[in-house]
């Protein structure tokens, strides 16, 4: 393919996944509205069409419509700096994930995902490390002693969860041997016995899955560890001072991060987009991207789900559980996994 | 010549970002700036074809290193430094470009005894008949094949200054 056509798809495909990312993340958040309502006995937004199915679209009017406020004294760059920091960053890791196989449309062969890389997994490590600075620097220049708390709390939590959740994947890597999201993928294609697909879940990846949930939990934010926006302590975290589309940039990356877990689970842990293909040519090629975006909706899920049960940690207890118990407990998951592949 | 024309973008904000580090006089700016530095060496790796090594660049330097040193700015509140006023206006007119043009003198010398600028930039070198550096591969064998080692000793020596800042932080209990 020459370079004028590569730039065209390159540029199609990322306008799709924005697309799809934004309109997804809008619509969790309504998701997540109704979820945790029908887990608290109520109804949750059902004002705006049918079921709610508007809100998201009301939100964002009423986002772009009001007031945007800087605090005086804010350090004026860094304050409009970090929400495009944290924004640009959730978005960028969505880059390298492979959402589906390789499909064909008329003279075109092309991949089901912006750019395959062969160091995917690391871009999206490196990116995500960089994410932290949004929280960083939102807390320390809006110039207020909660966002400063919220934002040391959500730096000091981002970056020890963030060893954990790295170690955690070094098992699935000895296990595929490449850093290429769409080699982890095939590596895991095939079943056992007919039926037990041969996911890295199954092939005793299980306690760095768990791991793997907690550190993700942990990294973007959301409770049991939400200690960086703990509004019975910090009114509301490291975005305390922001207002209008500004407040709403943070809260598309937390959503976008969630996304970016989710699919970055679905591909090291879930065997990516594996699973029945049948039917007619056309519905057989999208039926991968089915099957993927299905596990993502699943993990989206069990994040609001675990919203909805369970109580916030203290921060010691955090820190504790994230140093104490998954840093050894990874440690000793990459002892075990290179043992069983080297006497294999 | 995409390569060439990318190297010199990232290079003139390798070395801006550094003189920006010099010249801010509030911690969390020059701090910044140092960020901006890594990134941009990372690239400049990519650039050379080191992508595994461009990766931990921007993960070990400019993801946790770089938030440590921001965190502590945080942390200790630090605010504008104090500029001592009474600098020598020769040394800087003078000084400083005979230290670049030194600088750069030395640095070529000891890059062609090295045989350093035959590595093209773009795509994997080849050097004694193999890829030097860059991938996974080649860095894991270098790691814990040829320079095992070293590798090792200077792990423990990182346990050591773990252990020392451990100790030296809970003294007062």
């Amino acid at each position: 393919m020459g370079i004028g056509t590569f730039i065209v798809v390159s540029l199609i495909k990322i306008v799709i996944a924005v697309f799809v990312l934004l309109t997804a993340v809008a619509y969790t958040t309504l998701l997540e509205r109704k979820v945790v309502a029908h887990i608290q006995n109520r109804w949750g937004p059902s004002r705006v069409g049918p079921f709610g199915i508007w809100q998201p679209l009301a939100d964002g009017l009423k986002f772009i419509f009001k007031e945007d406020l800087t605090p005086p004294y804010a350090n004026k760059p860094l304050y409009l700096a970090a929400p495009v920091i944290a924004l640009v960053t959730a978005l960028t890791s969505m880059a390298v994930i492979p959402i589906g196989p390789w499909i064909t449309v008329g003279s075109i062969h092309t991949p089901l995902q912006i750019t395959d890389v062969n160091i995917g997994l690391l871009v999206i490590l490196g990116i995500t490390s960089l994410g932290v600075y949004g929280a960083a620097l939102a807390g320390w220049s809006s110039n207020s002693k909660y966002s400063m708390l919220a934002s040391l709390r959500a730096s000091a939590q981002m970056m020890s969860y963030e060893i954990a959740l790295g170690l955690s994947l070094i098992g699935v890597l000895i296990l595929a041997g490449s850093f290429s999201l769409r080699d982890i993928v095939d590596s895991q294609s095939g079943t056992w016995l007919g039926f037990i697909p041969r996911w890295n879940l199954f092939k005793g990846q299980f306690v760095a899955f768990f791991i793997y949930i907690m550190a993700a939990y942990a990294e973007t934010n959301r409770i049991p560890f939400d200690l960086a926006e703990a509004e019975s302590e910090l009114v509301a975290g490291y975005h305390t001072e922001y207002s209008s589309m500004k407040f709403a940039m943070f809260f598309m990356a937390e959503y976008a991060n969630m996304f970016t877990v989710a699919c970055l689970a679905s591909v090291l842990f879930l065997g990516g987009w594996s699973g029945p293909v049948f039917g007619p040519p056309i519905v057989q090629s999208l039926m991968p991207v089915f099957w993927f975006a299905l596990r993502v909706f699943a993990f989206i899920f069990i994040y609001i789900w675990v919203r909805g049960t369970l109580p916030r940690f203290r921060y010691d207890q955090l820190m504790a559980f994230g140093w104490k118990f998954l840093l050894p407990l990874a440690i000793a998951n990459i002892v075990v996994t290179s043992l069983v592949v080297a006497l294999k | 010549m995409l390569h060439l024309l990318l190297f010199f973008i990232f290079a003139a904000i390798c070395v801006a970002g550094a003189i920006n580090l010099l010249a801010q006089k509030h911690p969390i700016n020059s701090a910044l700036s140092l960020i901006v530095v890594m990134g941009s060496l990372a690239v400049l790796y990519l650039l050379l074809g080191a992508e595994f090594v461009a990766a931990l660049q921007l993960i070990v330097y400019a993801g946790a290193v770089m938030v440590l040193f921001v965190f502590v700015i945080m942390l200790l509140n630090a605010g504008v430094e104090e500029r001592t006023e009474h600098g020598s206006r020769v040394a800087i007119v003078l000084g400083v470009p005979g230290l670049i043009i030194g600088l750069g003198i030395v640095a070529w010398v000891v890059s062609h005894l090295a045989g350093l600028d035959k590595i093209a930039i773009g795509g994997p070198t080849i050097m004694n008949g193999a890829e030097v550096f860059g991938n996974p591969q080649a860095v894991g064998r270098l790691l814990f094949l040829d320079y095992l080692l070293p590798f090792e000793v200077t792990s423990i020596l990182i346990l050591i200054a773990i252990m020392g800042a451990v100790v030296l932080a809970r003294r007062e209990e």
